[in-house]
């Protein structure tokens, strides 16, 4: 397992260094700085041996968060556990930077104490962890309290403490979808697939036991085998093929894969509920028109047709366009129907903005593009994709909530009680067209 | 001094105001004055709290910087006592830094340990038990027992869940004591508990005690009932996602006995694929992967449960950029073992620009690998528009590709070699370079289909420079000389600077030029005339110059003959390239998700081993199919390798080196044993006399030219280490005839100096019908020999010897029949059968296995012996200091190995002494502060080369040993010889 952990900044000073095991010793902490950090030539893999060590890392902004061990251990469980360690620090002191680890270094190290055991993971959940290590040192408790915090640090539902109220009860269910394709030139599809989110905020009292219903088509299905009689009248349209879905672990798994229902008792606060994964029958919100002309050696003419594919009455917002130009760019003219656009020399590229765009418009773009006459040749400018951000109203695979009830059965209040929110948002993965 | 006073006095007092300004930690960063050391002292031993408390933090932030602080241990640990735990975890983090360096003082925290172990507060308790296993001391390890006993019995699930870890702390220190206190089953009780954490961690703790167990005891701790997995797998529903990567790895060495079992297990890990924890899901495909093995593959059970692996494994790859590194390394692996898997979902490895580059290199491995007539034009499409992007090596890793999709599907070579032939339009220079390289390989499996295009090829000539690029441009230019009408002037420009070549290019340009001269003998005489006199005249290196001779005499003796070799058919190169040899593809299954899958290595390659690693009883390798028992369970060993694999089979012989009658007779019928015989001594005969030379230089240089131009692999041109390799079997052919002379002249029985180990005995009695067989290897000089010591124990005679040996490792075969007279009853009769390394080689496991047969009157008998590696140590492992450094460099650093040797009397000169006289050539010698290093470098009789490192502590005598080789898997054996010779 993980023989120890080091945290550096983006010079290779170490902030914060916790060895686990004996067999890791000193020097491993300058063998990363030496052969990876400060290495000529960038390294190429977030695993590397260094004299019969594996480091294992992660960077985020600045900072260089990297694990070690000398066994054969599970290296998708260290990437797992790195990110969570990331999203433990993050919610104790937000931001991941050198001046709030160099802050918050003895909160660190209490965290990498109860993290990890010799190497091995053990209760990673921030609600939980804040119960008994907290910023302000710890909180001297009674008998009574402690064996609660044991209790629940290592209990089958270790990710809610008992005893929570709250006056209103209240859920938000966001279904956030991010779309990524990948078109020809010709407006073929090469790729596409959605890969969406269900995150759920939850204020609810006592130990609720939810359901949750979606229109899969497996789920609704065998939902519907189950009472035939009732559903028979039913419509077979509106029911989306997930490829795959991936729950939080306070999901029953075993009941998920034998009745097809997504039954589970939430952490208090913000989670995510599930994730899936969707490349049938898309709606893709955008489409890219690219024309791009070589005239002579030193002028470009491009260009772009942005058509929006969705129903009128919808509204998508932070539309951008960013059109890639060759790195040999002295000077650019451009000119768009709606919307601002500019050519940025730092990045390459002319930006195109668009606060809104109704469904089912179709706007254009032209720019003329100077270039300097390219000496070598041998920089050949690869045209790297015309790539696009948005977001919309709406769930582009299709996904719909069905039904989230609650049930308490201790506490005397009921599905009906409780006010629940559902929203559907698309925004923009890697949506590249090439050109 | 009086202005540094004052100012350490004001000093606690700006502190306290910077303390209140900002509540933060970092100041504590910024300590670098001197004398503040003696500063700490004093506060660290202050009386109010508070400011003891900033004393430790300072402490601990001077630690993590790398300063040295551990003479304040006395004075932090005078800190333990208080009854703040924020305090006491600093404390404790510390203790665990620096007890190791002051055994003697950590004694006096250890009163605090024991008193906190005892706690009212499960935190605390659990805080002590968990740190007191860090500290590696043996005085404290005494103390611990008694409270780590109570706390595995602890009320509290926490304390529990933490001692639980602590027995394999403390097993990692001392195992025996481990074992005497009964600590192993106390564990096994913890996974019957009822907290699901506690569990978890008790799975955890038993797979590394059971990992890196010295005794039958530990390593049995896995060997679990079917009932217990059972209770494991329903645990997995409510642990924590870290504690159901520790069970499914560890439920993984779990062998079913039955295919229900095998079923029912599939079924309930099967859910755990929708997990969002990377690490729950690929540990999950192992062990279905794993099961799968056993059951029928045509079953629609299997078949479903195929089905559902692939949306798992491909909603990886929408996760973090590092995620999805370790799951395409392993969907790499699963893809060689099932194909069927993701063969529909080849979109999902296409290339996002922006993905990190080690992505963009897995998914284009993986592209190619489920590249089929039905999706290569969409392929295609994508390789032509990476071969376009900026990073060089996925450039022309994308080159490469096209060119394997070429030979893969037949169908679409030709468009792979328009496309190859568009991008050799855009001169980009190493676009070029590659697309040439992988051009000749597809004449290698397309000969005569595609010449059109060498034409355009030698447009580009002058823009080659490197030399894997300019060798195969040659080798095209010799394969189709007849067909390009300035073949000669484009090798004669080649050949113009020839002197600065790089080997494999001068090889090849020589063959090329032979080729041509043998194609178009009339005008190119004086081409090859200049060709030959330069490799052999004026070249260094031995590999070119016996090329040079072999196809002088060759051309000058019977030049048809000669096109007959130069000009031979070429095998076709294979479609499949790139795969993972299959045992090992089946040992990196077993360890999907972890490290090993990541290096496709198997983890003793990267692993330090611990002493009785072997004892290891989890069954490392796939399982075969349940059908037949004893089947499964021989599989199951050939596929684990270990040596007591496989308690989980049961009813399995004993595994010995000695392979089981039947398949060595399968093996030996092969061949007909007389014949062989014969055959050997005709061999033997010829290169015993020396008036024969020219014939049998000839002979070999027919050997290594077949080997040299056209080897069976995908390259035509060997790359520099295999070319020294055949150059050195080449020069070895020298060597053994004057050493085959040498040792008929002076090699008596027991001659000369050396080490001769003792006798073996290989063939007793009563398995050889009264015939018993002693022996031993020996080197005389250059000549491998086999002593036997023959004794009839029957009551008859024995006559008609002849011995023949199977394939081995290092083509190890008699240099002459066995030379023996009748054998009377009760005689003994020992005897030296010279050996050479002319036979035929296959892979042995293990490595130096060599199975031999004797026959004689009575019958033929089979033994297995091992040969010594030192006995495979040839005399020209000598080498220039900067050819060893380069070597060093060339060999990646992950192929290193270190072993110790354990310590000895004799000084670095004696043990260099020592070890030339077995062939062990010091090239250099170093002293570092006392220490002596010594490199070294050994070459054996197939021509790998073993260059190792022995570093000699003077005071202690430690030997420590690392070796770096391109064959790892002689390591073993190469360490084995070391610790013979220097045993003496």
């Amino acid at each position: 397992m993980i023989g120890g952990l080091f945290v550096y900044n983006h010079k290779g000073e170490v902030l914060i260094s916790r060895v686990y095991r004996d067999d890791i010793g000193r020097n491993a902490v300058d063998a990363f700085r030496v052969n990876v950090i400060h290495a000529r030539q960038q390294v190429r893999s977030p695993v590397n041996m260094i004299a019969r060590t594996s480091f294992f890392h992660v960077k985020r902004s600045n900072i260089w968060l990297c694990a070690v061990s000398k066994k054969n251990l599970n290296a998708a469980l260290v990437f797992q556990f790195l990110y969570k360690m990331l999203e433990v620090m993050g919610s104790y002191f937000g931001k991941i930077n050198e001046e709030n680890i160099k802050n918050n270094f003895v909160l660190i190290y209490e965290l990498l104490d109860e993290l990890l055991d010799y190497g091995y993971p053990q209760n990673t959940d921030t609600g939980v962890l804040k119960t008994f290590i907290t910023q302000q040192g710890v909180k001297s408790q009674t008998k009574e309290e402690t064996t609660k915090i044991t209790n629940q640090v290592t209990g089958q539902i270790a990710w809610r403490r008992e005893g929570i109220k709250y006056r209103r009860n209240e859920l938000f269910l966001d279904v956030v979808e991010s779309v990524n394709l990948l078109m020809s030139p010709q407006g073929q599809v090469l790729s596409a697939h959605v890969s969406g989110r269900v995150l759920m905020k939850s204020y609810l009292s006592g130990m609720p036991e939810c359901k949750f219903g979606i229109n899969d088509k497996v789920i609704v299905e065998s939902r519907r085998a189950a009472d035939s009689s009732s559903a028979a009248g039913a419509t077979k349209s509106g029911h989306i093929a997930i490829d795959d879905c991936q729950f939080h672990q306070c999901v029953k798994l075993s009941k998920f894969d034998t009745e097809h229902a997504i039954s589970f008792i939430p952490p208090d606060g913000e989670f995510e509920l599930m994730r899936y994964r969707n490349t049938k029958d898309i709606s893709l919100p955008f489409r890219v028109i690219p024309l791009v002309r070589e005239i002579g050696r030193t002028k470009m003419e491009v260009k772009v047709v942005v058509k929006s594919n969705f129903k009128p009455s919808l509204l998508a917002q932070k539309v951008e366009v960013r059109i890639p130009t060759p790195l040999n760019t002295s000077g650019v003219q451009v000119i768009c129907m709606k919307g601002k656009a500019r050519y940025k020399a730092s990045d390459n590229a002319i930006v195109w903005k668009i606060k809104r765009m109704g469904g089912m418009k179709e706007w254009q773009l032209s720019a003329e593009i100077d270039l300097l006459n390219a000496t070598d040749k041998a920089k050949k400018w690869t045209r790297p994709p015309i790539s696009m951000n948005f977001e919309v109203p709406f769930a582009a695979s299709g996904f719909k909530v069905r039904y989230l009830k609650v049930f308490e059965s201790k506490l005397n209040y009921s599905d009906h009680d409780v006010i629940k929110w559902v929203r559907y948002i698309g925004k923009s993965g890697l949506y590249e067209t090439r050109c | 001094a009086s202005v540094s006073e004052s100012l350490g006095n004001i000093r606690p007092w700006l502190q306290k105001v910077t303390t209140q300004a900002k509540t933060t930690d970092s100041k504590y960063f910024t300590t670098t004055r001197k004398g503040e050391i003696f500063e700490l002292k004093a506060e660290l031993n202050s009386e109010r709290k508070d400011k003891r408390k900033e004393a430790v933090k300072k402490v601990i932030a001077s630690m993590t910087v790398g300063k040295d602080v551990s003479t304040l241990f006395p004075d932090v640990v005078n800190c333990m006592q208080a009854d703040n735990l924020e305090l006491k975890k600093l404390v404790y983090l510390y203790l665990m830094n620096y007890a190791k360096t002051q055994p003697d003082k950590a004694i006096m925290a250890v009163n605090t340990f024991v008193r906190d172990c005892e706690d009212p507060n499960p935190l605390i308790r659990a805080l002590a038990v968990r740190t007191i296993g860090c500290i590696r001391v043996d005085e404290i390890t005494a103390y611990l027992c008694d409270p780590l006993r109570k706390c595995l019995k602890d009320e509290d699930p926490y304390v529990r869940k933490t001692a639980a870890v602590c027995v394999a702390k403390l097993h990692d220190i001392d195992p025996l004591l481990v074992e005497e206190q009964g600590f192993l089953d106390a564990l096994k009780e913890l996974l019957a508990d009822s907290n699901p954490m506690v569990v978890a961690n008790a799975v955890a703790a038993i797979t590394e005690i059971s990992d890196s167990a010295q005794t039958d005891t530990a390593a049995d701790m896995l060997c679990w009932s079917g009932q217990l997995i059972n209770k494991l797998l329903t645990a997995l529903n409510e642990c924590t996602e870290w504690g159901q990567v520790f069970i499914l790895d560890a439920v993984a060495n779990y062998m079913p006995t039955e295919n229900n079992e095998a079923q029912n297990m599939i079924e309930r890990v099967s859910p755990r694929l929708a997990h969002a924890n990377a690490a729950v899901v690929l540990s999950a495909v192992k062990v279905i992967m794993k099961l799968l093995e056993m059951l029928d593959p045509n079953s629609d059970f299997v078949l479903s449960t195929i089905k559902k692996l692939s949306a798992p494994l491909v909603t990886l790859l929408s996760s973090e950029p590092e995620i999805q590194y370790v799951a395409l390394r392993n969907i790499n692996l699963i893809v060689q073992k099932r194909p069927d898997i993701l063969k529909q979902e080849l979109k999902v490895f296409f290339v996002k620009y922006n993905d990190p580059i080690y992505v963009k290199l897995e998914k284009l491995d993986i592209l190619i690998r489920l590249t089929s007539a039905a999706n290569i034009a969409n392929v295609l499409a994508e390789l032509k528009e990476y071969a376009t992007e900026v990073d060089v090596d996925f450039v022309r890793k994308a080159v490469r590709a096209i060119g394997r999709c070429a030979i893969k599907v037949e169908s679409a070579a030709e468009r792979c070699v328009s496309t190859l032939l568009d991008l050799i339009q855009t001169k980009v220079n190493y676009v070029v370079q590659e697309a040439i390289v992988v051009i000749k390989d597809i004449f290698r499996k397309y000969p005569n289909k595609y010449e059109s295009v060498i034409g355009t090829l030698c447009e580009n000539l002058d823009t080659l420079d490197e030399p894997e690029a300019r060798a195969s441009m040659i080798w095209i230019i010799g394969e189709y000389a007849e067909r390009i009408d300035n073949a000669d002037e484009l090798l004669e420009s080649f050949l113009e600077g020839f002197a600065d070549e790089q080997t494999a290019v001068q090889l090849q340009l020589l063959t090329s030029v032979v080729k041509l001269f043998l194609k178009r003998p009339t005008d190119t005489q004086e081409l090859v005339q200049q060709a030959l006199s330069l490799a052999t005249q004026e070249a260094d290196n031995p590999d070119l110059r016996d090329r040079g001779y072999i196809y002088w005499r060759l051309l000058s003796t019977d030049p048809a003959a000669a096109k007959q070799v130069v000009l031979a058919e070429k095998p076709l190169i294979s479609e499949e390239t790139d795969l993972l040899e299959p045992n090992l593809l089946d040992e990196l299954i077993c360890h999907i998700g972890s490290l090993a899958s990541v290096y496709h290595k198997p983890p003793a390659a990267f692993v330090d081993g611990r002493g009785g690693g072997q004892v290891a009883k989890a069954t490392k390798g796939l399982p075969s199919r349940l059908a037949a028992e004893a089947g499964g369970a021989a599989a199951a060993a050939a596929g684990g390798g270990d040596f007591g694999a496989g308690t989980g089979a049961p009813g399995r012989p004993a595994v010995s080196v000695i392979p089981t009658q039947e398949s060595l007779i399968g093996d030996l019928l092969d061949i007909d044993m007389s014949g062989g015989a014969t055959a050997a001594a005709a061999m033997a005969a010829a290169s015993a006399s020396t008036n024969q030379q020219p014939v049998d230089l000839l002979g070999e240089g027919l050997d290594s030219l077949l080997g040299g131009p056209a080897p069976s692999a995908t390259s035509p041109v060997p790359p520099s280490g295999a070319s020294a390799a055949a150059g050195g079997s080449g020069a070895d052919s020298l060597a053994d005839i004057f050493g085959g002379l040498g040792g008929g002249v002076g090699g008596g029985l027991g001659g000369g100096g050396g080490f001769d180990p003792p006798m073996e005995t290989w063939l007793p009695a009563q398995k050889g019908k009264g015939l018993q067989i002693e022996g031993r290897f020996l080197r005389r000089g250059p000549q491998l020999s086999m002593e036997l010591r023959l004794r009839n124990n029957a009551m008859q005679q024995l006559n008609g010897f002849a011995v023949q040996f199977n394939k081995n490792s290092f083509g190890l075969a008699p240099a002459q029949p066995l030379a023996m007279n009748p054998l009377a009853p009760q005689q003994s009769v020992t005897t030296l059968l010279p050996l050479n390394t002319k036979g035929p080689v296959q892979k042995m496991d293990p490595l130096l296995t060599l199975q031999v047969a004797v026959k004689n009157n009575i019958d033929i008998f089979y033994f297995a012996c091992l040969i010594p590696m030192y006995a495979l140590f040839t005399e020209e492992g000598d080498m220039d200091k900067r050819v060893f450094l380069s070597t060093w460099k060339d060999i990646p650093p992950e192929n290193e190995t270190q072993f110790n040797l354990g310590s000895y009397a004799h000084d670095a000169d004696t043990a260099s002494t020592m070890l030339r006289s077995f062939n062990v050539f010091t090239i250099a010698k170093r002293s570092v502060e006392s220490t002596d290093m010594l490199y070294q470098c050994v070459k054996l009789t197939n021509g790998i080369l073993v260059l190792a490192e022995l570093k000699i502590v003077p005071q202690t005598n430690a030997y420590t040993l690392s070796l770096k080789s391109r064959h790892v898997e002689i390591y073993p054996g190469v360490h084995e010889a070391y610790l013979a010779v220097l045993k003496g």
